[in-house]
């Protein structure tokens, strides 16, 4: 490992002139848990590493249930799922939150740095998908706001473009008879990534019985996190039964693109696909029913 | 809390008062408050730090090593490769545990030639500080010349396979193929008439095993630092599981004479066999030679997963045929384990272990040890009985299966017992596995049922030798009637305290009061690896004489304080009497100094090995079928310690040899790719089980003496690791109807198994 400058930008426009002035070779730290272990492997490089956590917009968790959540981008995954109200009204972003590495690295890891990373694995972008997230991005000419869903580009590539910079996470305002979930599948019960994951958002009728409204993302069975919209447009209007939720995962099924690696083969992938979006929709019924 | 509070004694069992006791070990309080220096720890002035270069090809020649542009870089200090190694063509070693080719050796520490799997050292650098080493590594220009690489077993023996050596030929029954071959060795064993013997059998069932390669997975990746003085003398900390041999393989490496070499060892993070051999020390050694500083190389978690021994993956077929009445009549084994890229890999045992647990009259073995493009195997608890037993332990089970006889009955018919002779030869002493069998029966586990879907219970049996070796040990007695004991065993499973209780038994003191230490080895008489299981029985032994010495010669002091003749002294429960007079041991070690001046016991032993120590697990699992994720819901472990020292130690040998099993069960393996490269070298692809994936290992030790040692102790760090994978399949086949036979049982295996027998989503 190559010594490197440290900054620690108090603003966003200091952030965005300090990258400016670095170019590519700048590489922003946020909990640093993707990006510490990246340089220390040599599997990146820095001249300086840009610390945005002391930037106040960027560790931010405002809550209001009639304008949603804005998520700084830098705030530890601790922070959601020890919110009482978030974890209530974005269930499957505290999911997410809940499984990435152990305490310690929820103490320390971000929701914008697991989306910035953009690992086709991140276990927090299914979730962004599902509750249909927006990021607020700063750059040199200025701001700008993207679809969490279209933000990952390939693996490890995103939207960001020079000196550009995370700086927040909107989320809607949570609705009456919605619920939500993120399940992954990993080989042991902590310490794994994702061979697969599926979160998913529904919204029942009155009666509970119906789907209205759905959104779903997959995570690690395709070069980028997916939003099924295909899937999620089916369901609409659909009975919220097992037999709904098993047609759904087999739609998931058909869309996925897997690989085979280390971490599983693409029809193992491919299976669990369905397993989890059924699983998913599942628990994130029950959920909008007020049960589990 | 276990289960084991209360070993199964037999009725006649000596009382002890120091041994079953669970006294806070001595080298606690630096190890939780991370006092204890391990290898990595160690900083000495003027310190240079080394880095080593390795091979990113599974196979490839080395066209031309150029260090120019690392040498032009400021702040490095030497540079080395295999050019700087003396040549060891045909020059052979007795290490202790079989002859070695000391080229091989030389060779997997610096590739020669050729690089034989990726990970391979080939050079490297020392600099004055560990990131300028880093830099100049990468500036180290190597030019390769990748050859077609081999990963699989089967595949590696076939004729028209990549062969890795010209200078290797298969040994069979004395006799050497005439031409070059990856097989370097086939073993043969055989007794009784194998086809009359399975004529006799009502039932024969016959199955292939396969096992992938798994690493030991010790926390503490290998460190060493070295220095070579400007007299020539040459010093190492290491964390080694064998001082002694790691002074001898450094000095035949490097032509040394062993007294010119004292290493020193360090508190070891594990070792699990994995650090008997050398990789890092002759490379230290020759860089500090080149720059006259000490040099420290230390090794990240990849380079020990690419760099160091993984037990050999294997594949198996074994063949058992039995009685209508459940008796076995015939055995037929056929095994063939990775070497790795250098011969002399683990089949040996695996051949002998393959059957061992058994009486099977009939039974013929074939063994074939094979070179292929993986890092040299290693040692790794119980090396090679756990690939046998997950095949025989498997078969076994289909059998009792099929003769509809309870699995721990027809294991109990077929026991080996004493008198039993094992197909290599053998014929078994005193040994436990029946009771073990009775102890697993009787257990509260075996007696409640297991109900729900997807839920089974498998039992295995297990079988490891525990060998017997050298120690030395000598201990000098304090005024203060406390005890100084000096060892020779690198301390992996707590024997520090283990050794020093069988002295204190023997002196009759408290554990306390024997404050043990292990020693450089110019500071303790010569002392094999810790290893097979032997330490607490063999420097426990040379323990227990150090004792019987300084008994000895107390009693003369008592003697002399009460002018009899010394014969007349006798030693009950730390009292020296003679008729009418005592005095305690601690009053007389206060007397010594007026009476002749100090005490220093000493011993050293070669006890005869093997303590034979027999196993049994029973497991419940539970299985997703929709995953192939396997839960386990209850484990425990039975085993025959001879004589429990230390009961917490043994349960924690247990249980940790229990985890390790699970794991390689379970999800640990190398993943290679097409070109033989392992994809998964890190703790996070490479999946060991976390907390969260074991329950807590019950235990139930059992307690049969063993007749060679005087305390009974048969050792017990290796059989633990043996039952586990067999145990597991025959959970998985009790809770889904489907036989899995090959390792690891990952999810995606069991999900594919389970959907090829339309059992699954
Ligand atoms: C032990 C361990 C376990 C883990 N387990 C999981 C797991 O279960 N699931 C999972 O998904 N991940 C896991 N991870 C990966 C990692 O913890 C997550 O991706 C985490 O969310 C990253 O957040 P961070 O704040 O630490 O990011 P950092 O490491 O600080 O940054 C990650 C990347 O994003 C860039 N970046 C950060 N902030 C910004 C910004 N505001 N604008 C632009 N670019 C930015 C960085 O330059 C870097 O490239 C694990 C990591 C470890 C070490």
């Amino acid at each position: 490992m190559k010594e490197f400058e440290y900054a620690a930008a108090a603003s966003v426009d200091e952030a965005v002139s300090l990258l400016a002035a670095h170019g590519p070779r700048a590489k922003i730290l946020s909990g640093g848990t993707d990006i510490l272990v990246q340089l220390r492997e040599g599997l990146r490089e820095a001249d300086l590493v840009l610390d945005v956590k002391r930037i106040p917009e960027l560790t931010a968790l405002e809550f209001d249930s009639a304008r949603g959540l804005l998520l700084g981008a830098a705030t530890p995954c601790y922070r959601i799922y020890e919110h009482e109200q978030v974890k209530r009204a974005y269930p499957a972003l505290a999911d997410a939150a809940r499984i990435i590495g152990g305490w310690q690295i929820q103490t320390r890891a971000s929701v914008g740095g697991n989306l910035c990373n953009s690992s086709p694995a991140a276990d927090t972008i299914p979730a962004l998908i599902a509750h249909a997230a927006v990021c607020h991005i700063a750059g040199p000419d200025g701001r700008r706001s993207v679809r969490a869903a279209e933000f990952c580009t390939a693996p490890g590539k995103n939207v960001l473009g020079r000196g550009e910079l995370l700086v927040a996470l909107e989320f809607p305002p949570p609705v009456p008879r919605s619920g939500a979930r993120y399940l992954r599948f990993i080989p042991r019960n902590e310490m794994d990534i994702a061979v697969a994951g599926a979160g998913v958002w529904v919204r029942l009728d009155p009666t509970g019985q119906q789907i209205e409204e759905a959104r779903i993302g997959l995570a690690a069975v395709a070069p980028t996190p997916l939003e099924a919209t295909e899937v999620a447009a089916w369901l609409a209007g659909r009975p919220a039964t097992p037999e709904s939720f098993a047609e759904a995962g087999r739609m998931a099924q058909a869309i996925a693109r897997p690989i085979t690696d280390m971490r599983g083969t693409a029809e193992y992938r491919r299976h669990l696909v369905a397993v989890l979006t059924r699983r998913a929709l599942a628990d994130a019924v029950g959920r909008a029913r007020g049960v589990g | 809390m276990t289960a084991s509070a209360k070993p199964a004694a037999s009725s006649s069992a000596p009382q002890y008062k120091v041994l079953g006791t669970r006294p806070i070990r001595h080298d606690g309080t630096d190890k939780v408050t991370g006092r204890a220096i391990y290898a990595a720890d160690l900083h000495l002035p003027g310190m240079a730090y080394g880095r080593v270069i390795r091979s990113p090809h599974a196979h490839a020649r080395i066209r031309s090593i150029d260090f120019s542009a690392a040498l032009a870089l400021p702040g490095v200090l030497a540079v080395t490769s295999a050019a700087d190694m003396p040549d060891l063509k045909n020059k052979f070693a007795d290490l202790g545990e079989g002859r070695v080719n000391l080229a091989h050796l030389g060779a997997n520490c610096l590739a020669q030639g050729k690089v034989l799997y990726r990970g391979h050292a080939v050079a490297a650098v020392a600099a004055v500080s560990p990131h300028v080493a880093e830099e100049a590594a990468k500036l180290v220009r190597i030019e390769y010349e990748p050859l077609p690489a081999v990963t699989w077993v089967l595949d590696a023996m076939k004729p028209n396979a990549p062969l890795l050596h010209d200078d290797v030929f298969t040994e069979s029954m004395g006799q050497l193929s005439d031409k070059p071959s990856n097989v370097s060795r086939h073993i043969h064993f055989e007794q009784g008439d194998v086809q009359r013997g399975f004529a006799q059998a009502d039932v024969v069932i016959e199955r292939e095993y396969r096992t992938a390669s798994v690493h030991q997975g010790y926390i503490e990746p290998h460190a060493c630092t070295a220095l070579w003085n400007q007299d020539g003398h040459v010093t190492i900390w290491t964390a080694t599981q064998g001082s002694f041999s790691c002074r001898q393989q450094v000095a035949e490496l490097l032509e040394l004479p062993v007294s010119r070499v004292t290493v020193v060892p360090c508190e070891i993070g594990g070792g699990f066999g994995g650090k008997i051999p050398i990789y890092l020390e002759p490379v230290a050694v020759l860089l500090s030679r080149k720059c006259g500083r000490p040099v420290k190389l230390t090794m990240t978690r990849s380079d020990v997963f690419e760099g160091t021994g993984p037990t050999p993956g294997s594949f198996v077929r074994v063949k058992l045929g039995a009685t209508r009445d459940g008796k076995l009549v015939a055995g037929e084994a056929w095994l063939a384990y990775d070497a790795g890229a250098f011969p002399g890999g683990m089949i040996g045992p695996g051949c002998m272990c393959v059957f061992s647990c058994y009486e099977i009259p009939h039974a013929r073995v074939d063994g074939y040890d094979v070179c292929l493009n993986k890092p040299k195997t290693a040692a790794y608890r119980a090396p090679g009985a756990t690939q046998a037993a997950f095949a025989c332990e498997s078969v076994i089970d289909e059998l009792a299966e099929r003769l509809n006889i309870d699995p721990i009955e027809f294991r109990l018919k077929n026991a080996a017992k004493e008198g039993t002779r094992r197909v290599d030869g053998p014929v078994y002493p005193r040994i436990g596995l029946v009771e073990v069998l009775e102890a697993a029966r009787a257990s509260e586990h075996w007696n409640t049922p297991l109900a729900g879907p997807w839920r089974g219970r498998g039992v295995a049996a297990g079988y490891w030798f525990n060998i017997g070796l050298k120690s030395s040990a000598s201990a000098s007695v304090n005024a203060d009637g406390t005890v100084t004991l000096v060892e020779g065993s690198t301390d992996i499973g707590g024997t520090r305290t283990s050794v020093a209780m069988q002295l204190a038994e023997t002196l009759g003191i408290a554990a306390e009061d024997v404050r043990p230490q292990v020693a450089d080895t110019d500071s303790v008489g010569y002392t094999d690896v810790t290893g097979g299981s032997r330490v607490t029985f063999a420097t426990g032994l040379a323990a227990y004489q150090v004792g019987l010495d300084i008994r000895r010669q107390m009693a003369e002091r008592a003697a002399l304080l009460w002018e009899c003749d010394p014969a007349l002294v006798r030693f009950e429960d730390g009292v020296f009497r003679t008729d009418g007079r005592s005095i305690t041991f601690k009053e007389l070690a206060a007397k010594l100094h007026a009476t002749g001046g100090p005490v220093v016991g000493r011993a050293a032993v070669d006890p005869e090995g093997p303590t034979h120590g027999f196993g049994a697990h029973i497991v419940d699992v539970e299985v997703d079928p929709d995953t192939g994720k396997v839960t386990i819901l209850r484990y425990t472990a039975v085993q025959d310690a001879g004589k429990a020292v230390h009961p917490s130690y043994v349960e924690g040998q247990m249980q940790g040899g229990t985890v390790q099993g699970i794991g390689w069960a379970l999800n640990e393996e190398y993943w290679f790719d097409d070109r033989g490269q392992m994809r998964n070298a890190s703790f996070l692809d490479y999946r060991m089980p976390t907390a969260l994936d074991v329950p807590m290992i019950e235990t139930i030790i059992v307690e049969v003496p063993n007749p060679d040692h005087p305390y009974g102790v048969r050792g017990v760090g290796e059989t633990p690791i043996v039952p586990p994978p067999a145990a597991l399949a025959n959970a998985i086949y009790r809770a889904t109807g489907v036989r899995l036979r090959e390792l690891p049982m990952s999810p995606p295996r069991v999900w594919a198994a389970l959907a090829a027998a339309g059992k699954s989503s």
